[in-house]
């Protein structure tokens, strides 16, 4: 499971622990989150996350 | 005190550093305000606070207004403790004012005070009628902090963005025509460069969202209000935020024994001659936050160092670790050093400038001991080269 860090603000989105902001349950690879998930820190989209 | 409105009903309370000289790292050589505002209307609404050894200062003029026990609202736009520092104060002064922010200010707030104040938490784009006047919310996320928020009131065309377009001066004066444009516009870029600069995206976004509203005065939480100089200075804002530069070239370097600087000299002249303006910056005497003033509008980057020790020196590490961190794009870099042994310096900063996507049109110099005649010269041509490829 790849971890993916928001190239805005520095948040990491770890798969096992999921985004409970965002009701995002652990165990949600980067790549099957919806496609306008927003980082919950800063909002920025998906496609300026990089993989860890 | 004299009371400053700066709008009929509307109130400057802010707090003037004058002394401030290191603010975390960035060096405020004009000292600085932390602006706080007071709109008396059927509510009577604080909006942002000051740092909380200035809270006297904003409680007297708070004073000198109305009783602060009958603030309804008080705004906390940004958690940063410069602006949220006298909470804890003035909702003792104001025990029945609401507490207003942002999603991340709440969280932010309650991380900070640890108190349970009465929060209220407005989504983006929120409005809310505290008489004749509207306030409206709007989230403008990392313009700097997750939770910075800004507060427009749309019956007075008055924008309340915070941080943004804020600028370190302090000053008797509170209104963009009362102070010089060049002074102005200076501490402005140098506080978008140390503050605001790696969020350029954001910013844009931000513009966008406030491009459709009317606006004739500005007032930020930092410095002078924009009242005269609005297009000018969202025109620099714009430039900033879509990292637009100059064809200027900056040099930055250090030096042990006089080599390096000697690089980094006939590298300028070689600049000079391709009719290039270049600004010579040395990291021992000058503070890393006033070289980015220069290179926010400089297209050309040179970056020296000797080898110590197998590395580069400490003060261009850290100014590298500074410069990376405020993420400047569309740059053109070169590298350059000397050295006695080892050598990797030079090497390290070239690579440092390619991480950060950077232009690397020629591979650096590194000049072993003291550079001789023809090896400056040499390193002139290049300079010269460097001239011609920025046009």
């Amino acid at each position: 499971m790849d971890k993916y860090r928001c190239t805005v603000c520095g948040y990491l989105y770890d798969p096992k622990k999921g985004d409970p902001d965002n009701d995002i349950e652990p165990g949600i690879e980067f790549s099957d989150l919806p496609d306008d998930w927003t980082c919950p820190l800063c909002g920025a989209s998906k496609d300026q996350f990089e993989m860890e | 005190m004299n009371k400053i409105e700066i709008k009929p009903g509307i109130y400057w309370v802010g707090g003037i550093d004058w002394h401030i000289q290191d603010f975390h790292g960035y060096k405020t050589h004009r000292g600085t305000t932390y602006n706080a505002y007071l709109i008396i209307d059927e509510k009577v609404v604080l909006v942002d606070t000051v740092k909380h050894y200035l809270y006297g200062e904003m409680l007297a003029r708070i004073k000198e207004i109305i009783d602060p026990s009958k603030i309804d609202y008080v705004v906390s736009n940004h958690v940063e403790m410069d602006h949220s520092g006298s909470l804890p104060k003035i909702l003792e002064e104001a025990p029945n004012a609401t507490l207003i922010t942002s999603v991340q200010g709440e969280k932010g707030l309650r991380r900070h005070y640890k108190r349970d104040w009465n929060f209220h938490v407005a989504q983006s784009g929120e409005e809310l009628s505290i008489g004749k006047r509207t306030l409206v919310f709007v989230h403008v996320p990392m313009v700097h902090w997750p939770d910075s928020m800004v507060t427009y009131i749309p019956e007075e065309n008055l924008l309340l963005p915070n941080d943004a377009f804020g600028q370190h001066i302090a000053s008797a004066e509170r209104f963009d025509d009362e102070i010089e444009w060049g002074v102005l516009k200076e501490a402005t870029a140098t506080y978008y460069a140390n503050i605001v600069m790696p969020y350029g995206t954001q910013v844009g976004k931000a513009l966008e969202a406030l491009g459709g509203l009317d606006i004739d005065m500005i007032a930020p939480s930092h410095g002078i209000i924009w009242r005269s100089r609005i297009p000018d200075i969202l025109a620099e804002y714009v430039k900033w935020a879509n990292h637009e530069t100059e064809a200027r070239a900056l040099i930055v370097y250090d030096t042990m024994w006089g080599s390096t600087e000697r690089i980094a000299y006939a590298l300028a002249e070689g600049l000079s001659e391709a009719d290039v303006p270049v600004t010579v910056r040395s990291l021992k005497n000058t503070h890393i936050s006033d070289v980015m003033t220069d290179l926010i509008t400089s297209k050309l980057i040179l970056i020296g160092s000797p080898t110590i020790n197998n590395g580069m020196l400490p003060s261009m590490g850290g100014f590298l670790t500074y410069l990376k961190g405020l993420r400047p794009k569309d740059r053109l870099g070169f590298a350059f050093g000397s050295f006695g042994w080892g050598g990797q310096a030079a090497g390290e900063i070239e690579k440092f400038m390619k991480d950060m996507g950077w232009e690397v049109p020629i591979e650096y110099v590194n000049l072993k001991f003291v550079p001789d005649t023809e090896e400056l010269g040499n390193v002139k041509s290049i300079g010269k080269e460097l001239g011609k490829i920025l046009g």
